[in-house]
């Protein structure tokens, strides 16, 4: 069997989990449809690893299945590269929704839309022609959509997301279906190898590819094109969230490698500052909001707009250095893109997923009303902590490598002579520094208030472990997020041998050497797993220390210092708000919290107050500066458009006239 | 010289690195204590006290706030494991000590900042207020000087064109010219901020505070008592301790041991002890003339330690 049948056999496999979802009685479909997903993952992921092995790359055509294009599946290195990124979130993500298939998973539409929408998915990077690739990516867009809007007979937010998130996504698609069309036009053929053969005048490339930026980077959660996700993420059930979030955000990044690298060829050095500028922007942005908000799932959301960001940092570092002519410095960039999306896709889902189980067991994501939930779920806890403590990129995690590498490449990039790359670099590096300490603020706000101290309410109290499909998918992802930071050289060769598709120009690259990691010619060098060992050692060791030295190791539990008063409760501890305080109040200019304190007085004095209330929001101002205008503007157009819809035939067909003598006046002129 | 030995070498000089820095630290809080008693006009305890209290500390019981978890006992640990794995691969005593290849600059500050964020976990873990707030405003202070930190970073890696610490001791030693250098200048007296603040001392934080709105610091290991609070305060001067080592070898690196010998190491060792102590009590004298700083006044003390490291970079690529 070749490796094209593991392709063909997997697509049709996930496509038959969809129908067992959708057919199936409720009780077996959920766990019909994730059996046959985790088959057609395994296959299309064999496929991935054949190819990215060093076989040939697979290319196949059928011309039944989409008519006068047919359809082209052209699995590159790189694609191979996205579909194993798929593969890993997908495969736990189904795992988990077995137990959470109750909470909004397990309707007909929901199971059968989410095999569709994992297969859909695993097929967009394999995709080799603009048409196969446009038909792959709005599916891709219709199931999310369905998926996001699983719950909508209930939440009000739900629908409301589900408005945002389609019209941000088709916005997108359609910028990227006419970035490709123009290329289309000049070129022989509809395939990507046809599309990077061709010749367009240089304002034609630009025009092309910051359609493609803007366009793929709706889909990645870029900023300002980035408010779908605080709403869709935290509305979707969490399973989907983890795959929206981990793999859907990865192939907006992928379309823009595509794009830029593989089609297009590179460019102009002032692209690839775009593409880093906008990735400092959505960096740091988002690293903020993460920090200011209070309901765990749209901290999550606003922290893959970070993590996007030093994705797309890294990948306009790379263009940076490929269009100044160091090839060395452009493949250890994009490594470090790749990298650093993989190991977001890894912690990225075992964290949606623990905010699933969380929701389940407390039944709310809202920190403010969380708490003490590691005595109460240890399992599920302690490993949101490891998660967490990924996503800061603390030693000896994954998040930690990927990291490393981008602050590598930048750092031997700073002083190579090209004006825009000194100043834009230590700026990069600023962005990246301020976004890491962001992270930090976020993500123990997350731990800290959410699992430790005391429960704040009666549901975070009498929290229980979830069931074990639940721990197990998370424990997964997070012995990933393991393995990954103390032996990252494992799946190196993999991404070596994507960058090199991604960048042709490149003849050889190698960066692993043994388990160290080592910069090629440049001097840099990591010892992951030394450093990972010297740390499990010196832990150890003062363990064994501290038990000496300490002779009743037993502690005796003590009620905490309350300044002499006797009583502690749980509302007097830090809540996520008064956490995020001195951040918001540093960054007022960008955040611009709304704050309200109401003060009730007591009837017969003024001098006395019953009481006080006080409420702080902080919400997009991206969304508020940028997006309400543009819908009141067009809400005000659609209400004028009205008037021409009076339901007379007669003027509807006086409006068929006008059309076609505009059109003939049109034509003619044209011609 | 045989591989072996080499290995012997690099490793004995790694455990003497992580003793020094255990017992250096803690004396160097108590060296800075006793300066500035006597700026003030006080005797001041005696240099060795922290020492004495951190023995009086281990023979106390164990006590742990009732609603706490396994982070609470876990984290002092952890801050200890990562100062020493810190204090074992840099180049403090000798250029290069066994675990060496790997001492990243960039590696160095996230083992500091994985301790450091397990201790903000630890805060929160008693369920206080207290605890709360001195987390809340530790970690928006070193996310504040994480910027000025990873650009003097870039900036004192540049000359060297490592972030490899043996690698940028190395080329100091080779070309002394480049510590008088502006960017180098520039750099350290980022660096120099951005330490004060890591390790909370004026005018950022208090060490000696008592009252517990003004603690940064001491609110968020407010709960801690005995021997878990010994493990914090040997954390603690550790990691200062290591801060100042770092940077005095990156000011001005002679003395620090090049060659495999015993001799070598105790000059290194020597050196360093005399070369920390000044730069200590010149600390200590300044914070005599200090008052803490507001909160909210901090983030332009950083941006001005940012603006400083960038300087340093601006000045290395247009002067080199």
């Amino acid at each position: 069997m070749t490796a094209g049948n593991f392709v063909v056999i997997g697509a049709a496999i996930g496509l038959s989990a969809g129908v067992c979802g959708a057919t199936l009685p409720r009780s077996s479909r959920v766990i019909a449809a994730a059996v046959l997903v985790w088959t057609a993952c395994a296959l299309e992921a064999i496929a991935a690893i054949h190819v990215l092995a060093g076989g040939h790359p697979i290319s196949l055509h059928s011309s039944e299945l989409l008519p006068i294009t047919g359809v082209d599946v052209v699995l590159t290195p790189l694609g191979a590269f996205f579909v194993l990124l798929v593969a890993v979130v997908a495969v736990p993500a189904t795992l988990h929704g077995i137990g959470y298939a109750c909470h909004g998973l397990d309707s007909r539409l929901a199971a059968g839309a989410l095999p569709i929408f994992i297969t859909v998915m695993l097929l967009v990077p394999a995709a080799g022609s603009v048409a196969t690739f446009m038909v792959l990516w709005e599916l891709m867009a219709l199931l999310s959509l369905c998926l996001v809007l699983a719950d909508h007979a209930r939440s009000e937010a739900a629908r409301s997301a589900g408005t945002w998130y389609a019209v941000l996504t088709h916005t997108g698609a359609s910028l990227i279906l006419v970035s490709f069309l123009v290329v289309a036009a000049h070129a022989n053929g509809q395939s990507f190898t046809a599309l990077h053969a061709t010749h367009l005048s240089p304002g034609l490339r630009s025009l092309v590819f910051l359609l493609a930026v803007v366009g793929f980077g709706s889909k990645a959660g870029m900023v300002p094109l980035h408010v779908w996700l605080p709403k869709a993420h935290p509305e979707a059930p969490s399973p989907v969230s983890a795959l929206m979030s981990g793999a859907m955000i990865a192939l907006g990044v992928y379309g823009i490698i595509l794009v830029g690298d593989v089609v297009l060829g590179s460019g102009p050095i002032w692209w690839w500052l775009v593409v880093l500028a906008f990735g400092a922007v959505s960096a740091l942005y988002g690293s903020l909001h993460a920090a200011s908000s209070a309901d765990l799932k749209r901290l999550l959301a606003y922290s893959t707009t970070d993590n996007v960001g030093l994705v797309l940092l890294a990948i306009g570092a790379s263009g940076l250095f490929d269009a100044t002519g160091h090839l060395q410095l452009a493949a250890v960039a994009m490594v470090a893109a790749l990298v650093l999306l993989l190991n977001h896709a890894v912690f990225k889902a075992a964290l949606f997923l623990s905010a699933g189980s969380v929701q389940v067991a407390a039944g709310t994501r809202d920190l403010d009303r969380l708490g003490g939930l590691l005595r109460r779920m240890p399992q599920t806890g302690a490993m949101f902590l490891v998660a967490a403590a990924a996503v800061c990129a603390l030693p000896p995690l994954n998040g930690f490598v990927g990291e490393w590498l981008l602050f590598q490449s930048l750092l031997h990039g700073a002083g190579l002579g090209s004006t825009a790359g000194d100043v834009a670099i230590p700026l990069a590096v600023a962005a990246l520094a301020l976004t890491a300490g962001l992270t930090v603020v976020a993500f123990v706000k997350a731990a800290g208030i959410g699992f430790l101290g005391r429960p704040r309410t009666a549901g975070a109290a009498s929290a229980v472990e979830v069931p074990l499909t639940m721990r197990v998918a998370v424990g997964l992802l997070v012995a990933g997020c393991v393995v990954l930071g103390v032996v990252p050289t494992l799946v190196f060769p993999a991404v070596e041998r994507a960058t090199r598709s991604a960048l042709p120009k490149i003849s050889a690259l190698s960066l692993s050497n043994g388990v160290r990691l080592q910069l090629g010619d440049l001097r840099g060098v990591l010892e992951p797993t030394a450093l990972a060992v010297a740390l499990v050692v010196a832990v150890a060791g003062i363990n064994i220390l501290r038990r000496g030295l300490v002779h009743r190791p037993a502690p005796r539990l003590a009620e905490p210092w309350g300044c002499g008063r006797e009583l502690q409760t749980a509302r007097m501890q830090y809540t996520a708000t008064s956490f995020a305080e001195p951040v918001q109040r540093v960054f007022i200019d960008v955040l611009r919290p709304v704050q309200d304190v109401d003060v009730t007085h007591a009837a017969e004095s003024r001098y006395f107050v019953d009481a006080v209330t006080y409420r702080s929001t902080v919400d997009d101002g991206i969304e508020r500066a940028l997006y309400r205008p543009v819908i009141r503007a067009v809400r005000r157009w659609g209400l004028a458009a009205r008037r021409l819809q009076p339901g007379s035939v007669h003027r509807y067909l006086a409006y068929g006239l006008g059309a076609l003598v505009l059109t003939l006046i049109a034509l003619s002129v044209a011609r | 010289m045989t591989a072996d030995t080499h290995v012997a070498w690099g490793a004995s000089t790694s455990v003497l690195q992580v003793a020094a820095i255990a017992l250096g630290g803690l004396v160097l809080v108590g060296l800075m204590r006793r300066v500035r008693a006597r700026l003030e006009g006080r005797v001041g305890p005696p240099i060795l006290q922290p020492l004495l209290d951190v023995r009086k500390l281990f023979r106390k019981e164990r006590l742990r706030p009732d609603q706490a978890s396994w982070i609470f006992p876990f984290a002092p640990v952890v801050l200890i494991a990562t100062v020493a794995v810190a204090a074992g691969i840099a180049p403090l005593i000798t250029v290069r000590p066994a675990l060496g290849t790997g001492a990243d600059l960039f590696v160095l500050v996230y083992l500091l900042l994985s301790g450091s964020t397990l201790l903000a976990l630890a805060g929160m873990d008693a369920g206080t207020a207290f605890g709360g707030m001195g987390s809340s405003r530790a970690v928006t202070i070193g996310a504040l000087a994480e910027p000025a930190l990873l650009v003097t970073i870039l900036a004192l890696s540049m000359s060297a064109h490592s972030s490899n610490l043996p690698e940028i001791v190395r080329s100091t030693l080779a070309a002394p010219g480049t510590v008088v250098s502006p960017a180098r200048l520039f750099a350290l007296a980022s660096l120099l901020v951005v330490i004060v603040a890591e390790s909370g001392r004026l005018p950022v934080d208090n060490p000696s505070t008592h009252l517990e709105l003004t603690m940064i610091h001491e609110a968020m290991i407010l709960e801690y008592a005995g021997p878990d609070l010994a493990l914090v305060t040997v954390g603690e001067a550790m990691r200062m301790a290591l801060l100042l080592c770092v940077f005095v070898n990156l000011l001005a690196p002679w003395g620090i041991a090049t060659s495999m010998t015993p001799l070598a190491a105790l000059v290194g060792l020597v050196s360093l002890g005399a070369k920390v102590a000044l730069v200590g009590v010149v600390m200590a004298g300044a914070e005599v003339f200090m008052a803490k700083l507001r909160l909210f006044r901090l983030p332009e003390l950083l941006a001005g330690a940012f603006v400083l490291a960038l300087l340093g970079v601006v000045s290395g690529t247009v002067l080199s």
